[in-house]
């Protein structure tokens, strides 16, 4: 929801500005702005744990006292003026001690007409100073050994705002350290600044209320609620919203310092929803993955078990070698160049009708949209595979094909998706289709049996993946995984979202859409936009659903499919 | 042409070549033997080859000396693996050793390193505009080195041959200027006639007549040949090796023998235009000689002259620290130009007060 | 502290006095070497180098290596700060993952799967010592490091240890552990 049109004029370290006078809380409900929110507009950050703009402001972790000031009244509830003319301001002081300036916690209060606001003063930076100082009395600095270190909170605003020497001369408490909460999650409770974060994430916004405080005073420590498990399939969020190192995953437990990691924005692969994600990789491996903010899809979010999916792009058995099996010898490794060479010249000897191709709905939707000009060319039959699973009613989709609904746009899936492979199965059996194309499917498991390729005169697969199909082709291309190409997937309620290019594809293995490029020109003769970009501007121009988008507009959040209704409505002259 | 002039010409520029190139090479060594000496160290003393123990008394001497040295270094810069890069663009990294190392030899041909010998006059091409030739020649030697700083595609042999370029050109200037003053005194170009115009007594030499003059072409040699305090194309501290990081093996070699090839020519420029020569001011050797031996002497006098300024412009380099950028420019742009255009003026108008 | 820069006379800015000094310098030695025959080498050790070894002074520093804890166990945490901070990224390190062995010493959660010094990339500059939060790996006195293969070279985290020996420093994990014994049970029992 869009903050209010009322706006309320304040002053933020001496620079005067109107803030809208209402702003969408956690729940996207307007509620009077607060100081925090008001400084962000006027790009000043103040520091916090406990306050996340998608959770109910807690208020307990005092990191984000300032100083302000309010216009001074007089007995005569007018405001008092000063010499000249402008309204006199009063700090805000402690009331039993009028010299001593009192902050108040900027997550948690709003503004009024005419406050000053002092993010940036001496007393500002000293209360600063002393929350982190009591912050960090118990703390371990486990920096060396903590996954959290290079994006903790408590670092960075140590190095900012805190002092560069402990005063602390007692013993720390020490509490548990790797706490086996979840089967994800491993908690460390000395490091924990109890910003309740991690609490309120799973009470308030998953429903699963599993953690909570235990015990009193210097002993206060996170806990699952006992004899209980914190494992609902969110639990990893967690990790990402707790401000130090006390949630850290145990899938990325120690494996990589988070400053070698190259950060590429991406599309979760693993089920229609669509998550925007962040792929964390080093030197082609992928480390983990974590969400990345889209209010229009997954906010800050994204589940357990698809946050987990990656370790398949470097399975063992990906496919790295262009195979050709000529003239009835076995495959063997050829050039990218020789190997479409063949399929172009097995596929020209197909009559019209008697192709069929089967594409895989994980595929982006430029080369499903290539695919399509490859399938019109011969008048194949097209069709993908359906995977139905399970959803919930948070973010998980039952469809777990990332691009069915590219797959359909583009004309390659059937309106019921998976419908047509038993009249391909049947086709072929019949020795009606002679030839067949299977892109990212192992056919094989989905009712188009080894004993029906083989009746088949050609059979070019492009996969990720030894399986049966590949091995039963005449020619094989190495495909790529999402986070070795670019591309756009269109999730499940119609959003057409980026992926980027984490790291290269291993040994031959090349981005599908590649393989189309060099191929349909080769076997259409019509020209073929040379890149990805290229290809969706084609692609939006042909598609009413896509009209008026480009590439270049998608951004990094991507845009919403133009309705049916709409797009018809567009599309008259 | 008649063929008696082309075998004497290909003669002498086969004795020429042949006598630089040990040159270079023994050069190299008294670089760091000289460099050695001056940081408390013994420098080269354990080329050892099998021959050596059997020259009596003096070939272990010769070891300890690194007379061998060379060979040895020679023999390195032959037989190490030859690497191209693959990121380089590769006609111009093959072409760019060569350029640099040609025009060092190619000035020399006009050099009059002696008087005759017989009815020979002592020099390659006695060319009545040797010195033009000379600079014209002079002004290649900056290609070799900004083609090798941007055929090598990486960033520090493309910064130094920035660098050098800059430098090259500008001291050019600096240095073309400062011997017009030395030419109008003598009124003539041919080089053999400048030497003819040092003769007669210790004060023609130019040195003590154009002082001036002698500095800023000095200085601007330091900076033609890429010597230290004047390095900055190839500033090892900042620049790894600048235009030449990329080169090994003989390509390498290449640049290092021209570097020290320019070197000598440079010196030998400077004796001819400022030290008078193959001459001496005593004993008649002033004028051409009248027999072999005096032809010979005439020679060793030549080459004693180039050896001390070799040792001189190799001890500065281990004397003074590297010049800044920006100090190099300075110096050569708003100093020896000026001082440079201001001494041809004054030289001109004495000369045209005396004439009158 | 900060030094003034005083404006150069006339004779410093002609640089004369500056060139004759430092031939005044350089003359001294290379008298002191040819005539009188003396070396930095010969003075110090005695000799030169294939032949008499240089002894390197106190605090030199060559080549680093790792170090263990007077216990014998591996200091070094595997916080990959050194492969940071390495400038010619010689060192390489693999962190023990979620199911690594855990540290060979008490307390600590973590210590490197392998660690690697690439001594052909190493220069010696004494970054990875400076950066270490565990004071786990030093410059040593090793200078002169060959091998007959850039294999070779790599010296892994078996080689490291045995080349490093041990450190006597402070024991910081072991402390946190002791002082963690010493404190009544967590949580505390009630009364
Ligand atoms: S939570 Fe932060 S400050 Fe504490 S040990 Fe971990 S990285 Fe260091
Ligand atoms: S575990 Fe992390 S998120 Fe939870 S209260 Fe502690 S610091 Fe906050
Ligand atoms: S000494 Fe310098 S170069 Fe060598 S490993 Fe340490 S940081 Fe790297
Ligand atoms: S900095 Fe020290 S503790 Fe960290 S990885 Fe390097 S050697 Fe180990
Ligand atoms: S952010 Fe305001 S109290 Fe924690």
């Amino acid at each position: 929801m869009a903050p209010s049109a009322e706006t309320i004029r304040i002053k933020i370290d001496g620079r005067e500005l109107d803030v809208p006078k209402l702003m969408p809380d956690w729940q996207g409900k307007l509620q009077p702005t607060t100081m925090l929110q008001a400084c962000r507009l006027a790009g000043v950050e103040v520091p916090h744990y406990c306050y996340h703009p998608r959770l109910p402001v807690a208020g307990n972790c005092r990191m984000c006292l300032v100083e302000f000031g309010t216009p001074m009244v007089g007995p005569d509830r007018k405001p008092v003026l000063a010499e000249d003319g402008s309204p006199k301001i009063a700090r805000s002081v402690l009331p039993y001690e009028p010299g001593t300036p009192r902050g108040a916690i900027a997550c948690a209060t709003p503004i009024s007409p005419g406050m000053e606001i002092y993010p940036n003063s001496a007393a500002t930076r000293q209360m600063r100073e002393a929350v982190l100082e009591s912050l960090l009395i118990n703390h371990p600095l486990d920096c060396p050994v903590c996954d959290q270190a290079g994006e903790c909170k408590l670092q960075e605003y140590s190095v900012e705002h805190g002092q560069a020497a402990s005063t602390f001369v007692e013993t720390k408490v020490h509490k548990p350290k790797a706490v086996d909460l979840g089967p994800r999650i491993m908690l460390d409770d000395e490091r924990c600044v109890l910003c309740t974060r991690c609490i309120r994430f799973t009470r308030d916004l998953v429903g699963d209320d599993r953690l909570g405080i235990v015990n009193r005073g210097s002993y206060n420590s996170i806990a699952a609620y006992p004899g209980s498990r914190f494992e609902n399939n969110y639990t990893l969020n967690t990790v990402d919203l707790c401000p130090v190192g006390a949630l850290t995953s145990k899938d990325f437990r120690f494996q990589m310092r988070v400053w070698f990691l190259k950060e590429t924005k991406s599309v979760c692969p693993s089920c229609a929803t669509g998550c925007n994600i962040t792929i964390w990789s080093r030197e082609g491996r992928i480390h983990r993955y974590t969400p990345r903010d889209n209010d229009a899809v997954n906010a800050s979010w994204m589940c357990d078990q698809g946050r987990l999916n990656f370790r398949w792009v470097a399975r063992a058995d990906r496919l790295t070698e262009v195979r050709v099996a000529r003239d009835g010898a076995p495959l063997q490794r050829t050039t990218g160049p020789s190997a479409l060479q063949e399929a172009v010249a097995r596929l020209g000897r197909v009559p019209k009708g008697a192709l069929a191709l089967v594409a895989s709905a994980r595929l982006a939707t430029e080369e499903l949209w290539l695919l399509r000009r490859l399938a019109a060319h011969f008048e194949a039959v097209t069709d993908v595979v359906d995977r139905p699973g399970t959803g919930d009613a948070l973010l998980v989709s039952a469809d777990k094909n990332p691009n069915l609904n590219g797959a359909r746009l583009t004309g390659i899936a059937a309106d019921a998706p998976g419908s047509r492979l038993a009249a391909i199965a049947q086709g072929i059996s019949a020795g009606r289709i002679r030839a067949l194309i299977v892109f990212g499917e192992d056919v094989t498991r989905h009712g188009i049996g080894a004993e029906l390729l083989a009746k088949l005169d050609t059979l070019v697969v492009c996969d990720l993946f030894e399986s049966e199909t590949a091995r039963r082709a005449q020619v094989v291309l190495p495909g790529a995984a999402p986070a070795e190409k670019r591309g756009t997937f269109v999730n499940t309620k119609g959003r057409v979202q980026r992926f980027w290019k984490a790291f290269d594809a291993p040994g031959d293995a090349r981005p599908e859409l590649e393989w189309l490029q060099d191929w349909v020109a080769a076997q259409t003769g019509a020209p073929v936009p040379a890149t990805v970009e290229g290809v969706f501007d084609e692609m939006a121009r042909g598609l009413p659903a896509m009209a008026g988008m480009s590439w270049a507009k998608l951004g990094d959040l991507g845009l919403p499919l133009i309705p049916p209704a709409a797009a018809a409505e567009g599309s008259k002259p | 042409m008649d063929w008696q002039f082309l075998a004497f010409s290909l003669a002498k520029i086969l004795v020429v070549f042949a006598v630089v190139m040990t040159m270079v090479a023994y050069a190299v060594l008294v670089e760091r033997k000289v460099s050695a000496f001056i940081q408390d160290r013994v420098g080269p003393n354990r080329a050892n080859p099998f021959f050596a123990r059997y020259i009596p008394y003096l070939g272990m001497k010769l070891v300890r000396w690194g007379i061998f040295q060379p060979m040895a270094d020679a023999l390195k810069a032959i037989l190490k693996e030859d690497y191209t890069p693959a990121h380089v663009r590769k006609v111009y990294f093959w072409i760019a050793p060569a350029l640099a190392m040609v025009p060092a030899l190619l000035t020399l041909a006009v050099i009059p390193f002696g008087s005759q010998l017989g009815a020979q006059k002592m020099v390659i091409a006695d060319l009545d505009v040797g010195v033009l030739y000379t600079f014209g020649i002079v002004s290649l030697g900056v290609y070799g080195i900004v083609l090798a700083g941007y055929a090598a595609n990486s960033k520090y042999p493309f910064l130094g041959g920035i660098r050098s370029s800059a430098q090259m050109i500008s001291y050019e200037i600096a240095m073309g200027l400062s011997v017009i003053p030395v030419f109008l005194l003598v009124g003539s170009l041919n080089l053999s006639d400048v030497i003819g115009a040092q003769s007669g007594s210790l004060l023609a030499w130019h040195v003590f007549k154009q002082p001036v003059a002698f500095f800023v072409f000095l200085v601007a040699a330091f900076a033609e040949t890429n010597r230290l305090p004047f390095d900055l194309p190839e500033a090892e501290t900042e620049l790894v090796g600048g235009y030449h990081t990329e080169y090994s093996s003989m390509k390498f070699a290449l640049f290092f023998l021209g570097e020290y090839a320019a070197m000598i020519s440079v010196s030998a420029m400077m004796v001819t235009l400022f030290f008078g020569g193959w001459t001496l001011p005593f004993l008649g050797l002033d004028q051409p000689a009248q027999s072999l031996w005096v032809g010979l002497l005439h020679i060793l006098i030549f080459f004693l002259k180039l050896c001390v300024l070799l040792v001189g412009i190799i001890w500065v380099r281990w004397m003074l620290p590297r010049f800044r950028y920006d100090q190099l420019m300075d110096l050569g742009w708003r100093r020896f130009i000026p001082v440079a255009l201001a001494n041809i003026v004054v030289t001109a108008g004495v000369l045209a007060m005396m004439h009158r | 502290m900060i030094v003034e820069r005083k404006p150069l006379n006339l004779a410093e800015r002609l640089y004369i006095p500056a060139v004759a000094n430092g031939f005044k310098v350089t003359w001294r030695h290379f008298k002191r070497t040819l005539f009188e025959g003396r070396t930095a080498a010969g003075d110090t050790a005695g000799g030169f180098h294939p032949e008499v070894p240089w002894r390197v002074g106190e605090g030199y520093r060559g080549a680093p290596y790792l170090v263990r804890d007077q216990d014998g166990a591996t200091k070094c945490v595997s916080c990959q700060l050194c492969e940071f901070v390495c400038p010619p990224k010689a060192i390489r390190i693999t962190p023990p993952g979620p199911d690594g062995a855990p540290a060979d010493r008490r307390n600590a959660e973590k210590m490197p799967r392998e660690f690697e010094i690439n001594m052909l990339r190493c220069i010696f500059c004494g970054y990875c010592q400076e950066v270490c939060p565990e004071e786990a790996i030093f410059l040593q006195r090793d200078y002169s490091l060959s091998g007959t293969s850039r294999a070779e070279m790599i010296y892994d985290k078996e080689k490291l240890l045995a080349l490093g020996g041990a450190h006597a420093g402070l024991r910081k994990w072991k402390q946190k552990e002791d002082e963690a014994r010493a404190q009544e049970a967590f949580p505390p029992a009630a009364s």
